[in-house]
C-alpha cells in the first residue's frame, strides 16, 4: 500500500514537474549572460512569450531549431542594448507578424478570436432562459377540438361509467 | 389556404422549421471546420507585403569582396530564393528556378542562407546557377529582416524594390504559372 502511494506521488511530481518546466528544460539558456540582476528571468519571460515559427507549437525558449537560436540571440543583443520588451516585440512583429505572439493582439481581425466564446456563452445562455422561462409559463399543449369533444363526452358519462376511466 | 390556415398548424410549421435549426448550426459548423483543415498552418503570412524591401548589404556567394545591395532588386522585377544546399526541397525546385530564369523577363536573385560557401557553391556548380547573384548571409543577419523563418522562401519584388507576394516552400510549375507568374507579370515596368 505504501509502495503503490509512493509510486503514485512519484508520478504526480513528475507529472507536476513536466507541466511546469517543460517548456524550458528543452533548452537551457546558460549561455545568455546578463550583469543585472532579474535580466535573465526578464529574457527568460520575453522568448517564452514568442512563438517559434518553424516548431510554431513550441516557444522561443523551448525550441532547438536553428531560426529559433538566431532570434533568441537577436532579442538578447536588443536587451543588451537597453530596448525595452515592447520594442523587441514591435522588432519581431513587423518581421515575422502577429503569429510570433503566443497572445494574439486584440484588435478588428481578432475580435471573433477573443470575443467569440463570450458572445456564444451569452446567445446560449439567453436561449437557455428563455426555453425554460417559457415552458413555466406556457400552459400545456392546448387540446385540439377532437380531443376537446372526446373529453366532454368523457365527462358527461361521469362516474357510473367505470370501465372507460379504467 | 394561407389565409385559413388554424393557429395549430402554424404551430406546428414553427416547430419544424425550428427543428431544422441544429441542423443549419450543424452545417455551418462543419463548413467552417472544413474551411480551416485546407489552411496551411506552417505559411505565416509576411507583414512585409506591400512595403519596400529590407536593407540588406551582404558578400556575393561567390566572391566575398564582392557585395550585393538592394540596388540590384531596381527597376526589374525579381524573385528573391532563399535557399541552402542542406534543404530538400531547395534541391526539389532548383530546375524549376533554372527554367523561369531562361524562359523569362524575371532576375532570380539569391539568398543563400545559413549555408556554408563550399556546399553552396558545389551545389550550384552540380545543378546549374539560376542566380543572377546570391547574397550569402550564413548567419542570418539579414535573413531575421525579410522575416525568413525556413528555406525555400521565394519573395516577389517590383522593380520599385516593394515585396509584392510572399511564397513559402518549393516553386514547382503549378505555383509559378498560376500565382507567382501573374504577379510578376501585373508588376513588370511597362515600356514607356
Amino acid at each position: 500500500m505504501i509502495h503503490r502511494v509512493r509510486k503514485l506521488s512519484f508520478s504526480l511530481a513528475l507529472l507536476v514537474g513536466t507541466l511546469a518546466f517543460g517548456n524550458l528544460s528543452a533548452y537551457t539558456l546558460e549561455e545568455f549572460k546578463f550583469e543585472q540582476p532579474g535580466q535573465h528571468e526578464a529574457f527568460r519571460d520575453l522568448i517564452a512569450k514568442l512563438r517559434c515559427l518553424v516548431c510554431q507549437n513550441e516557444s522561443l525558449a523551448g525550441s532547438q531549431a536553428g531560426v529559433a537560436q538566431d532570434l533568441r540571440e537577436e532579442v538578447y543583443r536588443m536587451m543588451l542594448e537597453g530596448q525595452s520588451d515592447e520594442e523587441i516585440v514591435t522588432f519581431l512583429v513587423d518581421r515575422y507578424g502577429d503569429f510570433v505572439l503566443y497572445e494574439p493582439p486584440i484588435k478588428p481581425s481578432t475580435y471573433i478570436l477573443w470575443f467569440g466564446p463570450f458572445i456564444f456563452l451569452g446567445v446560449g445562455g439567453y436561449l437557455l432562459f428563455r426555453t425554460l422561462g417559457r415552458k413555466k409559463d406556457e400552459p400545456e399543449e392546448d387540446l385540439t377540438e377532437a380531443e376537446r369533444a372526446r373529453l366532454q363526452r368523457l365527462l358527461a358519462a361521469g362516474g357510473d361509467n367505470q370501465e372507460n376511466i379504467k | 389556404m394561407t389565409a385559413t390556415t388554424t393557429p395549430s398548424r402554424t404551430a406546428a410549421t414553427r416547430a419544424k422549421r425550428r427543428a431544422l435549426i441544429p441542423l443549419v448550426v450543424f452545417i455551418a459548423l462543419a463548413a467552417l471546420l472544413f474551411y480551416g483543415l485546407q489552411l496551411d498552418p506552417r505559411k505565416v503570412p509576411s507583414p512585409l507585403v506591400n512595403k519596400p524591401a529590407p536593407v540588406f548589404e551582404l558578400e556575393t556567394l561567390d566572391d566575398p569582396s564582392r557585395t550585393v545591395t538592394n540596388e540590384i532588386l531596381m527597376g526589374k522585377v525579381s524573385l528573391v530564393n532563399v535557399w541552402a544546399s542542406w534543404c530538400p526541397s531547395c534541391r526539389q525546385e532548383h530546375g524549376e528556378l533554372m527554367q523561369i530564369a531562361r524562359e523569362n523577363d524575371v532576375q532570380v536573385v539569391g539568398f543563400n542562407w545559413k549555408d556554408t560557401r563550399p556546399e553552396a557553391l558545389e551545389m550550384l556548380r552540380r545543378y546549374g546557377n539560376p542566380y543572377v547573384v546570391s547574397a550569402y548571409d550564413p548567419d542570418n543577419r539579414y535573413g531575421i529582416h525579410w522575416g525568413v523563418y525556413g528555406a525555400p522562401e521565394t519573395f516577389v519584388v517590383d522593380g520599385e524594390g516593394i515585396i509584392r507576394y510572399k511564397h513559402i516552400g518549393p516553386v514547382d510549375r503549378n505555383v509559378w504559372e498560376t500565382t507567382i507568374r501573374p504577379i510578376v507579370e501585373q508588376y513588370r515596368p511597362q515600356p514607356s
